[in-house]
């Protein structure tokens, strides 16, 4: 198929857009503020006396632009969203009007504590459910985000170790199919990082975790339901091993969207876990943030956790903003400004009140329903990794590509054509050509159908061995179609600069 | 369950398509024992206006900013948020898209992302910005622990007019990374020496501009300073409002500039969620924490947008990344990145100078009320007053008035009784002269 040119460069309602810094009308604004009333300036000689180079539009041409930008984009609004490990379900739009009552947005965290009760007893109502959902002592509430909230529990780990004299104790098991984020954050901490195999099964090798487990380990990292969809059955076994070792089990909890309102991680011997608002409790995921992860601590850990901490005495509700004292005697300090990503507690807090416990156990009910059906369906010509039942998510092997010349990546572009979001490619490590699907439980049956006809359709496509070619030319209906990724890392441009005078680097600015 | 589209017909048929005899089947890895002792005490489900009620009746128990004249700051910042902006962040193609993995699918909010860049850039004055981080205080942890990668030194030195969170932020993530962070007494009336104190061991000097109790100070002496000794400088802005009018941190000298871009990115909402501004030089680029989108083509040679530089980045690297950060904040930079737009040049300077010009009509008329000072000689839209009374209870009795009438420095520093009298205010936009005739009366009363 050949696509026809236009003068314009706009295809149909595929509008293309420049950049804002190519459309400035010098002086131009889109906000109208009233005169500065005349004074004394008291700047101190460092009155900026040169221009800073901000483009001019009008407001008409700024919401176009945005609008057209927006157009650009996949979201779960317009389609289904399939990225595994990501939970990319429905975002109620309750949530965000919640989120804007004045009574939540418009308050300054540093209010006499007299006005804003409201607030800390929603930080309240959200540290309450996430407990009960858990079982777990306490929770942090501060962490801003998956990987933040790991950091908070391994370094409650680490402050509990040192004040039991366990100090010496500097290594961290991670297993090979753990997120990126678990390594990262393992030596963000201060910790080596080890890690520790899966077994044929996808699941942790109990005889390499043993091998492991000796008295310099602080923690193990487990992802439960585990990074391949498939819950770590001996979980119970493993945490018994861990603590005879006399280390902590840090439990993973991006995946908690699979079990929530079925057990509670305390009954499996978790001593710290963090949740993804962004993910279980429908806050949305922004183009990349902001999540919130808070993270719920055993009687153990809980002592170290960081400030702030909302304090309930009787009907009055305070927040202990310090480490060192109060509730916070032993706390091991600050890890985010304020009281944490309180807009997304609103937004959660708005989610898990709307589906009640009920509903949250149908959700993880329905969200491991519809990725079983993907399992059974797609294996008709899908290659799965593992033996089902799964959990939330769906993972398959790139063997039904074996000998066409397609790969795990080709068949997501092309998917992309399809008009799908493509799975996640390449993840878990431990799978060759991974694709991994996580469908969520707010896709209707007919969705599953229809996308599962697309990719069988592209899987005996790539298996007829006539088609590679126009495999690695998807995606051909997109906004654009493949891009030079070597290119972009190679000489980066990550900014724009104007065309004039820019002799050199293309990043480098004049710098005075 | 309104938010649940699986009919009973629907998971039978799907049941039967498994070969599974119930949902509860598919469970069947998880252990008996704790499903036999789940236990929550916790309500069903509530329909909208049900939950509309509930978090209503919550919200109202706060005294909002719009329903109160109000004069705080110390990190976060009330502005006015146009219209436009919430409506562009709220295009469900923005709001419900995740991080753009898939580049030719999410052109939209990568362009956003390299606007961003290049605006973080311009405004700081650095040469490359990333795509954001948590907040500020966050940034700035990760801007030390830079800076340690960077000069391969594991001691800081943290000035006293930096934010208190900010240093407790990165005091705190620092102890776990063996960086010793020195963080010099709260510094009120801007006079400690930073320059006398930097030395060959330290990684990096932190101060802020404006500072925390409202100094505006020319770090270009300590830049140079800093440099002899083979330290970077590291400026943080809480409020980024004053780049509009004050000379850019990268102009004096800093190496890193980190920053909270909240002020111009909506709502306060108690603090968070925020959006961490980071920028540095070109030449750091390899230790920059964080996400970074650059311009490329795609196979018809057209321009588009990819992110870039993974091979720093945890999903990559794992433990030999330059930070564990994945999920950021992305939508608060999309509105970070609207308001600049809207604004434009003529906008973000005026903005600024009406900003600079409430507060020194509130500088104004404060001291002049008998035994009031005001500390800093210049500022921006907040200063340190130091009252003849604590102004913990100064607050309390202006809350009793209906005013939120700043914040007293003794709730980050309680153990510095020469902090207690000492309130910090801030004027935006948002207050009218009526606001701070309002806030001067009931002052001269609470005082008297």
């Amino acid at each position: 198929m050949t696509m026809p040119t236009t003068a314009s460069g706009h295809r149909g309602l595929q509008l293309e857009q420049g950049l804002i810094f190519e459309q400035d009308t010098p002086g131009m604004t889109a906000v109208d503020l009233p005169q500065a009333p005349k004074v004394n300036e008291r700047l101190g000689g460092l009155k900026n006396t040169q221009p800073i180079g901000l483009p001019g539009l009008s407001e008409p041409d700024v919401v176009r632009h945005y609008t057209r930008l927006s157009q650009k984009n996949y979201s779960i609004d317009s389609g289904f969203y399939p990225l595994g490990s990501c939970t990319m379900k429905h975002n109620p739009r309750l949530n965000e009007k919640m989120a804007r009552l004045p009574g939540f947005a418009d308050i300054h965290p540093f209010q006499p504590v007299s006005t804003v009760q409201g607030a800390l007893e929603l930080i309240d109502t959200c540290a309450t459910w996430l407990k009960e959902l858990t079982g777990m002592a306490a929770v942090a509430m501060s962490p801003a985000a998956g990987a933040h909230g790991e950091l908070c529990g391994l370094m409650c780990i680490r402050s509990a170790h040192e004040a039991s004299g366990q100090g010496h104790r500097k290594t961290v098991l991670v297993p090979e199919s753990a997120h990126g984020t678990n390594p990262a954050t393992a030596a963000l901490c201060g910790y080596a990082v080890e890690a520790i195999p899966a077994n044929a099964e996808g699941r942790v090798d109990i005889a390499a975790l043993k091998a492991h487990l000796r008295p310099e380990i602080a923690a193990v990292m487990i992802t439960n339901p585990n990074t391949c969809g498939l819950f770590e059955r001996d979980c119970i076994e493993i945490a018994k091993l861990i603590h005879d070792a006399g280390a902590y089990f840090y439990m993973d909890g991006a995946n908690f969207n699979a079990i929530v309102g079925r057990l509670r991680i305390a009954d499996l011997g978790v001593d710290a876990m963090h949740i993804n608002l962004h993910k279980t409790f429908s806050t949305p995921h922004g183009g990349g943030g902001p999540g919130a992860g808070p993270t719920v601590l055993s009687a153990k850990l809980a002592p170290f956790a960081p400030v702030p901490m909302v304090v309930r005495a009787g009907e009055r509700y305070d927040a202990e903003e310090r480490a060192g004292y109060g509730a916070a005697k032993q706390s091991y300090g600050r890890m985010k400004g304020y009281q944490g990503q309180f807009g997304v507690f609103v937004r959660a807090v708005a989610y898990m009140m709307a589906m009640g416990i009920d509903g949250l156990k149908q959700a993880s009910g329905d969200a491991v329903l519809n990725a079983n059906y993907l399992l059974a369906r797609l294996s008709a010509e899908l290659t799965p990794a593992f033996e089902g039942p799964c959990m939330h998510e769906a993972v398959f092997d790139d063997r039904f590509l074996k000998g066409t010349g397609v790969t795990t990546l080709d068949i997501a572009k092309a998917l992309i054509d399809e008009g799908y979001h493509p799975p996640t490619m390449y993840f878990p490590l431990v799978v060759h050509g991974a694709l991994l699907l996580e469908p969520t439980e707010t896709e209707s049956k007919a969705t599953l159908d229809q996308f599962i006809d697309s990719l069988l359709h592209l899987a005996r496509k790539a298996k007829s061995g006539t088609a590679e070619a126009a495999f690695k030319a998807a995606p051909q209906l997109a906004p654009r179609r493949r891009l030079d990724e070597t290119k972009a890392a190679r000489k980066p441009i990550l900014r724009w600069l104007p065309k004039s005078g820019d002799n050199g680097s293309a990043n480098r600015e004049a710098a005075e | 369950m309104r938010y649940l589209p699986l009919s009973e017909t629907n998971r039978r048929d799907m049941l039967g398509a498994i070969g599974a005899a119930s949902v509860d089947e598919l469970f069947r890895d998880l252990p008996k024992a704790a499903l036999a002792q789940a236990r929550f005490n916790l309500p069903d489900t509530a329909s909208e206006m049900e939950v509309e009620r509930a978090l209503g009746v919550m919200a109202a128990k706060n005294l909002n900013c719009g329903a109160a004249p109000a004069f705080l700051g110390a990190g976060n910042y009330r502005h006015h948020t146009p219209a436009a902006m919430d409506y562009i962040i709220q295009r469900g193609e923005f709001l419900t898209a995740y991080t753009p993995y898939q580049p030719e699918i999410s052109q939209g909010t990568l362009q956003a992302i390299f606007e961003f860049q290049t605006q973080v850039a311009l405004i700081t004055g650095m040469e490359v910005a990333n795509a954001s981080m948590y907040d500020g205080a966050t940034a700035c942890a990760e801007a030390v622990a830079m800076a340690a990668r960077v000069t391969k030194r594991n001691a800081a030195l943290v000035s006293g007019g930096v934010h208190p969170h900010y240093r407790d932020v990165t005091a705190t993530t620092m102890k776990f990374l063996d960086v010793a962070v020195d963080c010099l007494a709260p510094d009120p009336t801007g006079i400690e020496d930073l320059i006398g104190r930097v030395t060959s061991e330290h990684a990096c000097v932190v101060v802020q501009t404006p500072g925390f109790f409202g100094h505006l100070k020319d770090h270009s002496a300590l830049a140079e300073a800093c440099h002899k000794a083979g330290a970077l400088l590291v400026v943080c802005v809480t409020e980024p409002v004053a780049l509009g009018l004050i000379t850019p941190p990268g102009r004096i000298g800093a190496d890193i500039v980190v920053g909270e871009g909240q002020s111009l990115a909506g709502p306060m909402s108690f603090g968070g969620p925020g959006v961490g501004l980071f920028a540095t030089r070109e030449r750091f680029l390899r230790q920059m924490p964080g996400r970074l989108c650059g311009e490329t083509t795609d196979e018809d040679g057209r321009r588009g947008w990819v992110l870039t530089l993974s091979t720093r980045e945890q999903h990559i690297r794992r433990e030999k990344a330059t930070s564990n950060i994945c999920t950021n904040s992305g939508l608060i930079a999309l509105a970070f990145t609207t308001h600049m737009t809207l604004l434009g040049e003529a906008g973000f300077t005026r903005l600024a100078q009406l900003n600079h010009a409430m507060a020194v009509t509130l500088a104004e008329k404060i001291e002049k009320l008998p035994g009031v000072r005001v500390l800093p000689s210049a500022f921006f839209n907040e200063f340190a007053a130091m009252l003849p009374k604590p102004a913990a209870g100064v607050v309390e009795a202006l809350a009793k008035r209906g005013i939120l009438g700043g914040v007293p420095a003794s709730r980050f520093y309680p153990t510095y009784p020469e902090l207690a009298n000492l309130l910090l205010l801030t004027a935006t936009e948002t207050n009218t002269a009526a606001d701070i005739e309002t806030l001067v009366g009931a002052l001269k009363e609470v005082l008297s």
